[in-house]
């Protein structure tokens, strides 16, 4: 059974006068441990795709099933809830709090879980340990590379031990040395952890790492293909 | 319970990020809170200040004078017709619970004369409590003794008014041996300055004597043991008009007034004065305080103003701790506890300040400092209220926000 399976997607923005279809009908199965890279053209309902399969969104139509529940029965706190343990996110911009040291950023959704005060700065320097920033915990966002509050970012999406990671452009703000180490990283973290990563690109190269390549044109997937690695 | 602690945690972890923004915006609740403090201990110290100076003056105290003040046909005031005895005076010390202290006077205008100098002052024959009921201290020489009362000696305490009129400059009044209406008497005391009488009259133009001396050598009277004044102090301010009830039921009793009659004397009390004081205090404090409740106010809508600046500031920190699985309760509960923790430390540092300026203030006016204790927590507590009710309305609208609006805030 797919761990993320959507059914007849739609996501309809109707502010009175325009009325905007972003998604028009996704049907997609994700199985646990793939890598899937999401591409398309700016406007092409990737994003709102990926706002949906993260449950920070919730779609007009259709069915999202994670892991065998139906998303979108759930109510606000349950959604929160599995934003918490059963997905991880990585931003583009990184969305690190800014004056808040790594530790506390990487801290943060243990913070909002169940995980005892004393056990979360020891998995959270565990996490940090992981992305290769040991020694670095006190540092500020501000006193980072861009490749290392990315690194930090994914600390934090991983902290939790979630099931899928969703990385939204995870290499747009990063030059291509920097990319390769987040890449390698995240395939790294899907050998060890076996975790499901969601990865929206603009990047051929950036999606090649991938297992599979979905592409979306005007709120539809317009092809579903595998890459070399995910063949072989 | 975790939830909450961790929420403290995260609230405090965002004022300390923010330091400066933080101080400035605790500092209207801080100078609310500290002005409301050192009004009511300022207003409280200026109180009990303003009380004993009034009490000074004699504010628990009754006079009791001869003659009834609305008497059809000749109306007679102090001195009149001679219808109060010591023994009236004895029965309102033994009898009347209200009553502290009791003395009685008999006045009379007399001539004094020292060497070549005379003057015309009053004579004031009466016992040793006097001292005591008029809060009347000599500030030379001494008060005359119960022996010399009981033994009728010639003893006198000058006013400061005859002591100034018979003695020059540089000349001792102690010791002195001057003449009241032809009898020899010998100065021991010199009273302290008591200044006008609330009716215009000069009290320190007065020579002290045993009551029993002025009614045997000087003053003679009608009959013995009658008096033109009883003088009384209740026990306390407040029981004065109780005092005053009691005195007139003895009386009435032992003067066989019939019920419904007249009475034949009148008691007066001085509190006049001392409540049109103690109104002006209070209107003055309640004027300050309302001013102090508006900077708290003020201090408030500061509270207010900054958390929905800084609800739209932190759109994105919302939008991450929505993203990381933050529900709107955690987001609500964070704001909350930032407005109570601004309040409660604005409260506090305000609270220290308003004593330390009450004290300063009543340290310098030589007042006493009181600052109760109620006040300090009460108004810390509303100093956490005005933050948790000025902080609602930002926090709900931060609770408020849709995750992907907030992740998208540039």
């Amino acid at each position: 059974m797919a761990l993320l399976s959507v059914r007849d997607l739609w996501k309809v923005y109707d502010n009175g006068d325009v009325r905007v279809e972003a998604l028009r009908g996704v049907s997609l199965d994700i199985a646990r441990g793939e890598w899937v890279a999401v591409m398309g053209a700016s406007g092409s309902g990737k994003s709102t795709f990926m706002n949906v399969l993260g449950c920070l969104d919730r779609p007009t139509r259709g069915s999202y099933r994670l892991a065998g529940v139906e998303v979108s029965e759930l109510s606000s706190d349950e959604l929160a809830s599995l934003r918490n343990r059963t997905l991880g996110f990585v931003f583009q911009s990184f969305q690190l709090l800014p004056r808040t040291s790594a530790l506390e950023n990487v801290e943060l959704p243990l913070f909002y879980g169940d995980v005892p005060l004393a056990a979360q700065r020891v998995r959270a320097r565990e996490a940090l340990a992981t992305v290769g920033l040991a020694g670095r915990e006190d540092h500020l966002p501000s006193q980072l590379s861009g490749g290392q509050q990315q690194r930090v970012a994914v600390a934090r999406a991983i902290v939790n031990r979630p099931t899928v990671l969703l990385a939204d452009e995870p290499t747009g703000n990063l030059d291509t040395a920097t990319s390769s180490e987040i890449l390698a990283l995240f395939a790294r973290l899907r050998k060890e952890e076996g975790i499901t990563i969601v990865m929206v690109t603009h990047e051929s190269d950036v999606a090649a790492w991938a297992d599979r390549i979905v592409t979306f044109r005007d709120g539809v997937v317009i092809s579903d293909r595998r890459t070399e690695k995910g063949a072989a | 319970m975790k939830l909450l602690r961790m929420t403290i945690r995260a609230a405090l972890r965002a004022l300390r990020r923010h330091k400066l923004r933080s101080g400035l915006t605790m500092l209207g609740v801080v100078i609310g809170v500290a002005a409301v403090i050192a009004m009511v201990g300022i207003g409280r110290g200026a109180d009990v200040a303003i009380r004993r100076q009034i009490e000074s003056l004699g504010t628990n105290l009754l006079v009791v004078v001869p003659g009834a003040t609305t008497a059809s046909g000749v109306r007679s005031g102090w001195g009149g017709v001679s219808t109060l005895t010591r023994g009236d005076a004895e029965a309102i010390g033994r009898d009347a619970s209200a009553v502290a202290a009791v003395t009685y006077v008999k006045r009379q205008i007399v001539q004094v004369v020292y060497g070549e100098r005379n003057w015309s002052t009053a004579a004031q024959g009466t016992t040793t409590v006097f001292f005591e009921v008029r809060d009347w201290p000599v500030v030379e020489g001494r008060i005359f003794t119960t022996r010399e009362q009981d033994t009728a000696a010639r003893v006198a305490v000058l006013g400061r008014t005859v002591a100034e009129q018979l003695f020059g400059p540089g000349e001792d009044p102690l010791d002195a041996q001057i003449r009241v209406q032809g009898v020899t008497f010998q100065v021991i005391g010199v009273l302290d300055r008591k200044g006008q009488s609330s009716w215009g009259q000069d009290q320190d133009d007065v020579v002290v004597m045993p009551f029993s001396t002025a009614e045997r050598r000087v003053l003679g009277s009608a009959f013995l043991g009658s008096v033109d004044q009883i003088l009384a102090t209740s026990a306390s301010a407040g029981q004065l008009s109780e005092a005053q009830a009691q005195m007139t039921a003895i009386l009435r009793e032992r003067h066989r007034t019939q019920p419904g009659a007249e009475d034949d004397f009148t008691v007066r009390d001085l509190s006049d004065m001392a409540r049109a004081a103690q109104d002006a205090g209070r209107v003055m404090s309640l004027l300050l305080l309302s001013v102090a409740s508006i900077s708290l106010l003020v201090g408030g809508i500061g509270i207010m103003n900054i958390l929905l600046v800084s609800v739209t500031e932190r759109t994105r920190e919302i939008g991450i701790r929505m993203a990381v699985g933050a529900k709107r309760r955690h987001i609500l509960l964070q704001f909350l506890v930032e407005a109570t923790a601004l309040g409660a430390v604005g409260g506090l540092a305000g609270a220290a300040l308003g004593i330390a300026a009450a004290g300063l203030v009543s340290g310098i006016a030589g007042w006493p400092v009181s600052v109760p204790p109620v006040a300090v927590v009460g108004s810390i507590l509303f100093a956490c209220v005005v933050g948790v009710a000025f902080g609602f309305f930002p926090a709900q609208r931060a609770a408020g926000l849709d995750p992907i609006v907030a992740l998208r805030h540039e």
